[in-house]
Formats: structure tokens, sequence, C-alpha cells
């Protein structure tokens, strides 16, 4: 599986009232959640993200609320993947189990400038910044959550064990 | 056998298995499944989604529609709906509605719906709360709580544990908010991240149950997964007329490993406040003696409960709020407002000028029940102050415990509670 797409770049700590404030979570409807996504960090984010787009943060991205809403936003924004230095573990949790994409990279960050295109090889585990020309290793996703990922998710496992 | 944490003794007796050592992956039964009105939605359509029929339990699924309550608008009450049917539907004994709802994480441990040895999981990252009574207890999302609501059970990765041990005695006006606002300043708002935080040591051993909550409340705020404290004589007298199922002690070895070990000289610590926009940024009251704020909120899960209350009281009586402050005072649950009520701490709090709201989360989140305007600023007892936490994107909320909270409210600016003390 691979994806390429224009980088919105954040810095650290990115909490889950910035990926969506609590104000809009009077629903759960996906669409309405991702008209807010980001807002209160980025008040343009949702307007000119593009599907296909990538989130790149720095150290713990998601900290805070439990909120699925929260991935649940970025996706249905249109968002093909996000790659942090390291991500809260609700949100972790919570990204693997209603499926949107997340790598951890420590180096992709720094050689990065918002706006820069990426490929994402999820296959190999490498992330190419084709803007510049630089190819980086992204770190391997554990064992277990690919196996989550190929059954389906959490639900859809639990759906198979009856 | 090898020498365990409290934290892997309770997964290990949950999986079924004799000892667990922590990165390894285990599937545990779950004892109470908690989900309120933002997220039990999500999971109640995951519950459909994926054909099944039954909760595996009817009194170990909790539904506690609190955060927008009494509705706030048409799309919340949609949304408590769907909470109100499913429970009917299931047969649930523990939903609560109306004028039964209190904040989920001051009601479970009051009702004795979660005890000590308990693994509990909630779709609210303040379900760490629990460890004070001396249980594993974790926030997870929608979909985690769908799958446990169906099976009783959930997969964890059994996290290091990290010991902070705090010595010596607690300066006055020093609570179990300001130990883990200390704390979470000293390691940062990741400096805990997939770990468990126990905390030990004299000082933890008198704290009050509600110091206790409010400390392991904010557990996830330094990134844990769960924060705890070994049960004890003050955890037994708490539940014993409360727990309503049997409960069971659990302590760490002496020589059980630890990722890392942090000590406190409690001497050292004071009145504490974080400062926009993370919980990270601490400093001590008296640094801050200049900021002006717009309004004071004491409430929520973390210190909304009675002691909370009571010491804001007691600062409050003969006094006014400044005419700059709107003081909006939240107690937890319905019996804790009762209780203040009947000691008479309505009247301190009406007669100081403050507005007393129902039990609601309401504005820890910005949800309602006062909501700042851009620029203004606020100190609450409430567990975070990211950007727009309480309102406008623009708007600031600084966190410290209730009786910084009560004088403050008092002097207009962010204040020691000595100085209104009399």
């Amino acid at each position: 599986m691979k994806f390429k797409g224009k980088v919105w770049k954040y810095g650290a700590d990115i909490d889950t009232d910035k990926i969506i404030p609590a104000r809009y979570l009077n629903t759960s409807d996906p669409k309405e959640l991702a008209k807010h996504c980001m807002e209160d960090e980025d008040a343009a984010f949702a307007s000119k993200v593009q599907p296909g787009d990538i989130i790149l943060a720095d150290k713990n991205f998601g900290c805070g609320s439990s909120r699925e809403h929260a991935p649940i936003a970025i996706k249905a924004a249109g968002v093909a993947c996000v790659i942090a230095k390291s991500y809260a573990r609700i949100f972790y949790r919570n990204s693997f189990n209603m499926g949107l994409t997340i790598l951890e990279s420590d180096e992709v960050q720094d050689a990065t400038d918002n706006g820069d295109v990426l490929e994402v090889d999820m296959d190999r585990g490498e992330i190419t910044n084709v803007t510049k020309g630089r190819t980086f290793k992204a770190r391997p996703i554990p064992p277990f959550m690919q196996e989550l990922i190929k059954a389906g998710g959490l639900m859809e496992s639990i759906r198979k064990r009856g | 056998m090898k020498p365990m944490t409290i934290t892997e003794k309770i997964l290990a007796k949950h999986a079924g298995v004799k000892e667990v050592t922590p990165g390894e992956l285990i599937n545990a039964k779950v004892d109470i499944a908690l989900g309120n009105d933002i997220t039990a939605p999500i999971a109640i359509s995951e519950f459909r989604k994926a054909g099944a029929k039954k909760v595996f339990n009817k009194s170990k699924v909790v539904l506690v529609p609190d955060h927008f309550t009494p509705n706030k608008d048409i799309k919340s009450a949609a949304q408590v709906k769907i909470l109100r049917e499913f429970a009917k539907e299931q047969k649930l004994t523990y939903f609560f509605d109306g004028g039964d709802v209190g904040v989920e994480h001051a009601l479970l441990p009051e009702k004795g719906i979660v005890v000590p040895g308990d693994v509990v999981i909630g779709a609210d990252s303040h379900t760490c709360t629990y460890g004070a009574l001396g249980a594993f207890s974790t926030g997870v999302g929608s979909t985690d709580l769908a799958a446990a609501m169906i099976t009783g059970e959930l997969w964890f990765k059994v996290p290091e544990s990290m010991k902070f041990v705090f010595k010596g005695k607690l300066n006055k006006w020093v609570s179990g908010k300001d130990l883990i606002l200390h704390v979470i300043g000293d390691v940062g708002v990741d400096g805990a991240l997939y770990r468990s935080m126990e905390f030990t040591g004299k000082p933890i051993e008198k704290l009050s149950m509600d110091s206790r909550m409010a400390m392991c409340n904010m557990a996830i705020e330094a990134g844990a997964k769960s924060g705890i404290i070994a049960p004890d004589a003050t955890t037994k007298e708490y539940m014993n007329k409360r727990a309503q199922r049997p409960y069971k002690f659990y302590e760490s070895d002496k020589d059980a490993v630890y990722a890392e070990v942090r000590e406190y000289d409690c001497a050292k610590i004071e009145p504490t406040v974080a400062c926009p926009h993370l919980p990270e940024n601490t400093k001590t009251v008296s640094q801050l003696k200049k900021i002006t704020i717009d309004q004071v909120v004491i409430g929520s899960c973390t210190n909304g409960r009675l002691e909370d209350l009571q010491v804001a009281a007691k600062l409050l009586k003969g006094q006014k709020v400044s005419k700059n402050v709107r003081l909006i005072v939240i107690p937890a649950t319905p019996f804790i407002y009762n209780e203040a009520m009947k000691l008479g701490y309505f009247d301190i709090f009406l007669k100081a000028g403050a507005v007393i709201s129902p039990p609601t989360c309401g504005p820890c989140l910005g949800g309602h029940m006062g909501i700042l305007a851009e620029g203004e600023r606020a100190l609450a007892t409430t567990n975070r102050n990211f950007v727009g936490r309480m309102g406008d994107p623009k708007s600031e909320v600084y966190l410290a415990n209730p009786a910084v909270a009560a004088a403050s409210a008092i002097k207009g600016r962010i204040a020691h509670p000595d100085e209104v003390s009399k």
C-alpha cells in the first residue's frame, strides 16, 4: 500500500481538543466532525485539506481525551495517514481500532517543511520526501497491531470470533 | 514466583495467568465497562454493527450521560436518548439520568460500582481515577468499549510501572491536586506515556480518598495508562458502606521492578498552578499573583467532591467573590450536592455571589454552563488547560486546587489561600 500527499506539519503535544474541539462533540457524524478538524490549531486546515494529504507532527500526537471522534475527524477530512514522533496511547489504540493509518518516525519531521510532498510505502516501511528527494524509515508497526489491521480492525476480529 | 507490582498482579489475575511482564499482550476480563453521552453513542453503533444482541453482563456495563447534561442542545439530547434507549433495551443496572446523574468518575466510586482490585475500562480518558481505590482502570475509545460490552474482555499491553515516592509532610493548603500537578510539571505531559504511575509514601497514606482520586484522575495528563495507590484502611473505610461487590486488595511486592523511581520532598511542594496551554506548565501560586481572572470553576471529576467544596466553603465564608469574577461551583454528584447543601455550603457560596450548577462536566471541556469568550481567563479545579478547552480558542485556563480557586475568586486574580484565610 502506498500513499502520496501534501504535508500539513504541526508541532508537539497536539491534543484531542485541537484535533476536534469538544464543542462539536454533540454529534458523531464523521462529515460534521471533519468540518472542524484541527480548528483550534489551524483554522484553514478543514477547508483546504485535500484527499490523500498527510499530517506530520512531533511527539505525543493525540494527547488528552479518549474521544474516538479525533481519528474519525482526521480520516473523514480525507487525510491518508498521520506520521508523528510518538502518540498518546489512547489515540494510538483508537486509530488502529477505527482504521486510521498512523506511523511513527523520528527523522522525517526535521527534514520536511509544511507543504512538501511525502510518499509512504507501507509494505517497505519507508517514507520519502519527494520534494526534497530523501527517504526515511518508519518505525515498524508492532506485529500484534499488524494482525489487528489484517483482521480488519478490532470489531471485525470480534465478529469472526462469533 | 517473580515479584510484581500491584498493577501487574491485578492484570495477571484478570488474564487468568500466574504472572505477567511489562510489554506482554494479554486478554483480561473487565469488571466494569463505562461510557458517557459523548463516547457511548459510537460504541452502541459499533455494538449493533457487529450484530451483537446482548451486553456480556447487564450490571457491568455502565452508562453515565454527564458531559452535556442537562441536555445543552438538540444534538446532545439526541445523543443521550441513544444511551437511555440502549440502557432500557439491555436492562442495564447502572444507567443514571435526570436527578440521578453525576460526573462519572465521582459517581462510580461513590456508588460502590467500582471496587478495589477491579479491571475497569471506560471510554473517557479520566477513567484512570479508580486507581485511587487500588483498581487497574484506564481510558479507551468507543470501539474498545464496544468490544468489552460484547465480550467482557479486552486486550492490554501490560504497562511498565513508574514509582513516585513522596516524603515529609504536606504544606498547608497542599492537596492531592498539587502533588499531581507537581509531578506532571516534573515529568511532562508524556513523561509517563504507556506506563502505570504508582503513588506511594507516608504522605499518600495520609491522603483522603477524595484527594487520592484527584491524583489518580490526572495520571492521564502525564500520558499514563493508569495511576494507582495501594489500598489501605482509608480505602476500606470508604468502600465498606459502598461496595456493590466483594473486593480484593492487592499490593506491590517489595522487590517489584519499576521502569523508574522518583522521590519528592513534600516540604518543597507548594500550592501549584498549571498555566496555559499544557498541564506540565506548572508554577507555584506565589509566582502568579499578578494574573487577573474572569471566571473560577470549582468542580469536575478531578475536584468536584465534598472535600473540595468544603475547603472552598471554608475560605468563602463571609467573603464576596470579586466583582470582576464569575464563580461557578459544580458539585460532582447528587449526593455531594445534597451533602453540601445540608452542611450549609450553599448558603456560603450564594452569599459570596457564586453560581451553583447541577452536577455536570459542563465547562471543563467547554461544553456548557460557563463558556469563556475570546481573551477571557479562568482558573479552574479541572484537569486540562489545552487551547480552547473552556471556550474560545483565544481564552485561557489555569488549573489549581479548590483552596486556590476560592482565594482567587475573592481576589479577582490568582491568589494564595493564606491571603484570604482568617
